[in-house]
């Protein structure tokens, strides 16, 4: 991958030096790991992305790297019943393959899916509030300085108070814990986006502006010609974090909730009650659960962001 | 050392309006009350019409506080600055800047900065506008670039974008401050080659800052050189040399002789700034 990258800067180079020692660009592609010389043009025949993705090394070293991490699991769980030597921590652990039946015995529990639905609403519910109220807000904050002045100093004591110390006061404000839990969430969220589109929106090159100012660019137009898709990296940056630490609150306000009528259940409820009831592999099913959730989640964030950024994901 | 050249339009063989600039008096001081730093002071400069006139001066003299003053960026605290007698209130596209390194926009395809001011101010008909911009693009050799981000594009290419995204605005007076700086030695002589041609073709009243005296040499009509801070014209070389210019002639005696007298000014006014800055030590007097 390195080294077609560094071979196509050279070629690069080599072939801008004037025009007439153009060499065409478009038959390399960025994803491709074949090399792709100046002469040896490749027929153009789109791949798919999941050929691009299986053909790729890094996918199959990503591929092993997993069984690997499962194989080692697995021997260290097992590992005291065949010799008596118990491996700290992993030891104590189900193995994989006794997870995998929990998981098993559990994919046909509505509850199980239920847990799903409740968690990944809630996550959602929090993430996309954050991400309404927080981009706005954190523009105006760079854009504005009497916005800056004003609001900034609250704001900046408010961001270090952890989420879960709001859990008390969120009771008090929201007439039901479901609102509570994803209020919890929407702060968790909200400071993280915020800061990211302050910073990104204050990076701006000011060269960008200027340029954009000689020519004669209206108030309106710097904002959505410059400053916003300039900051739009660091808006998915925020989002990105701030759907970590969304995971992070839910499941903790989950587990704090329990299984009410009213904001019980989700994941978290899955493994804190997996945990009392004393099925352990339960525990870990719920715990990959989360994992994979959480990949999803930002697995769509980071595709829609190389689909809203497309300058950015070159070379 | 105020300059008042005559201004000799007929030298130039163009139907196209060439742009007076002028700057009377200008001066401008950062800073407050306690530390106060004079950048520019009393400063007075007229670039000719339709000439190429290449300001040099040592780093950090102030040459990118005069762009962003001429730019209307900055305001000046005394003195005007005016184009065809027009005083310089704030940005405008009769002047385009060319920055240091490149300022493209990373999120617009080659095609899309190139017709981005005249499509913001939505001046020009659309169709008109699009085959100009080919026809500019055809000309700086980007044409097959043209659906091209700009960081797909390599340092030479992004200059001649630019160049471009400039010319399409048919400002009055083009401001170039270091273009070519962060270029390689050797993009950086063709990018020179390639923009004094575009410059013999219409003759634009053009200021452009460099930091390099064989550049200056090599594009000016006019070398000015610059005094350091607070900055002041120190003196005007004319550049003699004929037109169209040619690489070749940087070895003439002539070429030598300007270059001899430039370096030995900016050489003098560095060592100003240098021992000013630095603390008299040994060293610093054995070079005095």
């Amino acid at each position: 991958m390195l080294s077609t990258r560094k071979l196509l800067k050279l070629l690069k180079r080599a072939s801008e030096k004037w025009p007439s020692a153009e060499i065409d660009w478009e038959a390399s592609d960025m994803n491709d790991t074949t090399t792709v010389t100046a002469h040896q043009q490749v027929p153009k025949r789109k791949k798919s992305k999941f050929e691009k993705a299986i053909s790729s090394k890094s996918f199959w070293r990503g591929v092993v790297a997993l069984i690997g991490f499962v194989i080692f699991w697995e021997i260290c769980s097992r590992f005291k019943m065949w010799t008596g030597i118990e491996v700290p921590w992993i030891g104590k652990v189900p193995p994989p393959t006794e997870v995998l039946v929990a998981w098993s015995d559990v994919i046909y529990m509505p509850g199980y899916w239920e847990s799903w639905y409740l968690s990944t609403g809630r996550v959602f519910a929090g993430f996309i509030a954050a991400m309404v109220f927080g981009i706005p807000f954190g523009l105006a904050l760079a854009v504005n300085r009497y916005f800056r002045d004003i609001f900034f100093p609250p704001f900046e004591v408010l961001r270090p108070i952890p989420p879960l110390a709001w859990v008390p006061a969120s009771i008090i404000f929201w007439p039901t814990s479901e609102l509570s839990i994803a209020f919890v969430t929407f702060l968790g969220a909200f400071f993280a986006i915020v800061i990211n589109v302050v910073g990104g929106a204050q990076s701006i090159d000011i060269r960008y502006l200027r340029a954009a100012q000689s020519m004669g660019a209206t108030q309106w137009h710097m904002f959505s010609k410059i400053i916003l898709p300039g900051t739009l990296p660091s808006i998915f940056t925020g989002a990105a974090v701030g759907m970590g630490i969304t995971w992070e609150v839910v499941l903790a306000g989950e587990m704090i909730s329990g299984g009410g009528q009213q904001g019980g259940g989700g994941l978290g409820f899955f493994i804190w009650s997996s945990f009392m009831g004393g099925t352990v592999p339960q525990v870990v099913v719920g715990m990959i659960s989360i994992g994979i959730a959480g990949y999803l989640c930002s697995s769509l964030i980071r595709f829609i962001g190389a689909r809203s950024m497309p300058w950015e994901r070159l070379f | 050392m105020a300059i008042a050249n005559d201004s000799n339009i007929s030298k130039a063989s163009t139907v196209r309006h060439q742009a007076v600039l002028e700057l009377k008096n200008v001066s401008r001081t950062f800073g407050d009350d306690w530390n106060r730093e004079e950048i520019l002071k009393d400063f007075n400069l007229s670039v000719t019409p339709g000439e190429l006139t290449v300001v040099v001066g040592p780093s950090g003299c102030g040459k990118s506080t005069l762009v962003n003053l001429i730019a209307g960026f900055d305001k000046p605290d005394t003195g005007e600055i005016t184009i065809d007698g027009k005083p310089v209130t704030g940005p405008g596209h009769d002047r385009m800047v060319v920055f240091q390194e490149t300022a493209l926009i990373p999120w617009q395809t080659t095609f899309e900065n190139v017709v981005f001011g005249p499509k913001l101010r939505g001046d020009r008909d659309k169709k008109q506008l699009n085959e100009e911009a080919h026809a500019l693009l055809a000309k700086v050799g980007l044409r097959e670039f043209k659906d091209k981000y700009p960081i797909q594009l390599s340092g030479g290419m992004q200059r001649r974008a630019e160049l471009a995204r400039a010319m399409i605005n048919h400002p009055l007076v083009m401001i170039m401050d270091e273009p070519f700086r962060g270029l390689d030695a050797m993009s950086r002589e063709l990018m020179q080659e390639f923009f004094v041609r575009l410059f013999e073709e219409n003759r634009r009243t053009n200021l452009f800052v460099t930091s390099e005296v064989e550049e200056a040499i090599f594009l000016a009509d006019r070398v000015i050189v610059l005094s350091n801070r607070p900055t002041s014209v120190r003196t005007i070389i004319d550049i003699k040399l004929p037109r169209p210019r040619d690489p070749h002639m940087l070895n003439s005696d002539e070429a030598r002789e300007y270059r001899r007298e430039a370096m030995e000014l900016l050489h003098e006014e560095a060592l100003k700034a240098f021992k000013r800055e630095g603390t008299q030590s040994e060293i610093l007097k054995s070079i005095a």
